[in-house]
């Protein structure tokens, strides 16, 4: 089983968002980038499957800058076998289509039988990257992936529906899923895992250039706050004493 | 040229979130001067296309199929590439539903043409149309544009758009658009969809509810919220990734894969505000948030609130709550 885990770089939820000057990205300084979480989940599942099946080698992929790197470097020190990066310069690719040729031109010769993705980046959170990335290696394709079992050479993924509804479906291999959170858990790298993963190869691919994007950002901005709030100020006792008394005085429910 | 809005079954009738849809269709088709239809794709269409009729629409396109019967990824972006081939609409439009999620995607990549997901608004700008989608979980939020030539696929946020803004119309023309499918092209089966949640709590009927998110930091905080909860004589909920992580069961998340809710009070103890968060609870009658994020999205929301550090405001908050009460 060979099998394609998809990793992406993302600032932090606790990173400061600070708009660039050209206003299609955030001001990197200060920003601490993490690998992207429904991927982490997406990496355990991974090595899962390859654990279960006995053998086969589960290979970390990213686009991005030199940074993304450390996203394939973690993986890596959770136990994959190797790396493939590929290159990506400043102004991103802000869309899904391009994202995903690019990445599949550096796998396709790979004969992967097995991509596994987050359900959507936290960043741009198209929510397509690796059902695109399926379709252009002829793969089948699930999203919101909460349980997998390989049985006879099918994948059997348990999806999930609106409102707490699931249900299962078996695909032919090569498949390319997407991976929702909550699917197991993740596991830490170990030191002896951090140490081994510093031998581990990751190939550089430098993307041809493709077609032309079929969307792009124009801009990104704060978004406009449109609710009367009230904001309760002050101390944490006079926070608290404010609070008590809408309890009481204006929803009324103490 | 035109405005094709593709429509989800749920319960047997017209997904609540297509409704949304054919009300943004309509609006662009406003803008535009376009003209605006419905697809409905499946087998066995004929209450979707009644309720349809009534709604004003240039026409209806129906594809009935077979191998349409049951949804399969394969089956409905084959389906509806062909289409939008044979077609030609300049818009394609859809809800940003969990199906929509799983084959539209393939759709693009089939066509190479864009598909611009998840929307909460739209402009026009001259010649150009620009999208207007949340980045960052809603921190942040962005303009795109569509490459210029060709169809384009849509689909916007739940509530981007009103249900209630359809316009009426009646007597739409019907129209059978067939499409060629092969057996061998349908490479997954599915079994029938379940509910999981045992011993779940209906939270729909909760009058005050306290719910906490990841900003409560670490499982041993939980009896924080707990025991507010309980001064409160509230019901105990929580987003996703406290859920995630094996905190509280499942019953517990409100949300899009989570539970509905519309209390009287809603209180969001460290949770940021994320979309599929939000459709869960906005209905609620007063929000009060607390959140050490001036800028987290949840304030857009909230009635009531307090930027500072939940683990020592609530303790605080629980005690006088059960002093005024005694
Ligand atoms: C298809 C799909 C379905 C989903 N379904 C659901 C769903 O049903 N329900 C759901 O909730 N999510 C769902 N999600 C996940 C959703 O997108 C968000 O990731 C999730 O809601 C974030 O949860 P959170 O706000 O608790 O965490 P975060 O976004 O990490 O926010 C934590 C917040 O806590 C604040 N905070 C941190 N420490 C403190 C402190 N000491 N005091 C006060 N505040 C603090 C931070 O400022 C931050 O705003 C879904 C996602 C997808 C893609
Ligand atoms: N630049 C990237 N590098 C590697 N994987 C990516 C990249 N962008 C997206 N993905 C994968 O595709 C998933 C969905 O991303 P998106 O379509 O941007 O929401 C992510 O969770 C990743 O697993």
């Amino acid at each position: 089983m060979k099998i394609a885990v998809l990793v992406k770089q993302v600032p932090s939820g606790d990173s400061p968002l600070r708009i660039a000057d050209d206003s299609l990205w955030v001001k990197e300084e200060n920003v601490s980038f993490i690998t992207n979480e429904s991927d982490s989940y997406a990496v355990e599942e991974a090595l899962q499957l390859r654990e279960k099946s006995g053998d086969g080698e589960v290979v970390a992929v990213s686009l991005g800058p030199e940074r993304a790197q450390r996203a394939i470097r973690e993986a890596l020190s959770k136990g994959a076998d190797r790396g493939i990066h590929v290159q990506q310069s400043y102004p991103y690719h802000s869309d899904p289509l391009e994202i995903a040729r690019a990445l599949a031109a550096a796998m396709a010769g790979e004969k992967f039988d097995l991509v596994l993705s987050g359900l959507q980046s936290d960043d741009y959170g198209f929510g397509q990257v690796g059902v695109i990335l399926g379709e252009k290696l002829g793969m089948t394709t699930a999203t919101l992936v909460m349980a997998t079992e390989l049985s006879d050479g099918r994948l059997m993924v348990k999806r999930e529906l609106e409102s707490g509804w699931f249900q299962w479906v078996s695909l032919t291999l090569p498949a390319s899923i997407s991976i929702q959170s909550g699917i197991n858990t993740p596991r830490y790298p170990s030191l002896k895992g951090i140490m081994g993963a510093k031998k581990k190869v990751i190939e550089s691919v430098t993307p041809e250039n493709g077609d032309k994007p079929a969307q792009s950002i124009s801009k990104v901005y704060i978004p406009q706050k449109t609710k009367r709030t009230e904001m309760i100020e002050g101390t944490v006792d006079q926070q608290v004493e404010r609070l008590v008394q809408v309890l009481k005085k204006e929803i009324r429910i103490i | 040229m035109s405005i094709l809005v593709v429509i989800e079954q749920s319960d047997g009738g017209v997904h609540r979130m297509s409704r949304e849809a054919i009300a943004a269709g309509q609006a662009l088709g406003r803008d535009l001067d376009l003209p605006v239809s419905a697809l409905l794709l499946g087998n066995d269409l004929s209450s979707r296309c009644e309720t349809l009729q009534s709604m004003q629409l240039h026409e209806i396109l129906k594809v009935e199929h077979p191998l349409l019967r049951s949804y399969s990824s394969d089956g409905f972006s084959q389906a509806l590439a062909q289409v939008i081939q044979n077609e030609s609409p300049k818009y394609v439009i859809a809800g940003h539903t969990y199906m929509v999620r799983d084959f539209f995607p393939r759709v693009s990549a089939k066509l190479n043409i864009p598909f611009l997901a998840d929307n909460i608004a739209y402009r026009v700008d001259g010649d150009t149309l620009i999208l207007n989608k949340q980045l960052f979980s809603a921190k942040l939020a962005a303009d795109f544009v569509p490459s210029d030539d060709g169809s384009c696929i849509i689909s916007f946020q739940s509530a981007a758009f009103q249900e209630d803004d359809v316009a009426t119309g009646s007597e739409v023309t019907v129209r059978e658009v067939a499409i060629t499918l092969d057996d061998s092209s349908i490479r997954s089966t599915s079994e029938e969809p379940f509910q999981e949640i045992a011993g779940a709590v209906d939270l729909s009927s909760a009058e005050v509810i306290v719910s906490v998110g990841r900003g409560i930091g670490k499982e041993e905080n939980l009896p924080l919220a707990k025991e507010l909860a309980q001064a409160l004589g509230a019901e105990l909920a929580s987003s996703r990734p406290v859920v995630d992580a094996g905190w509280l069961e499942g019953y517990h998340q409100i949300g899009s894969s989570g539970q509905t809710v519309a209390p009287k009070l809603y209180f969001a103890l460290g949770i940021s505000g994320a979309i599929q968060h939000v459709v869960g609870m906005k209905g609620s009658k007063n929000i009060c948030v607390i959140n050490k994020d001036p800028e987290a999205p949840i304030f857009e929301l909230a009635d009531y609130g307090v930027i500072g550090d939940l683990v020592e405001i609530v303790p605080k908050l629980t005690e006088t709550v059960l002093g005024v009460k005694s």
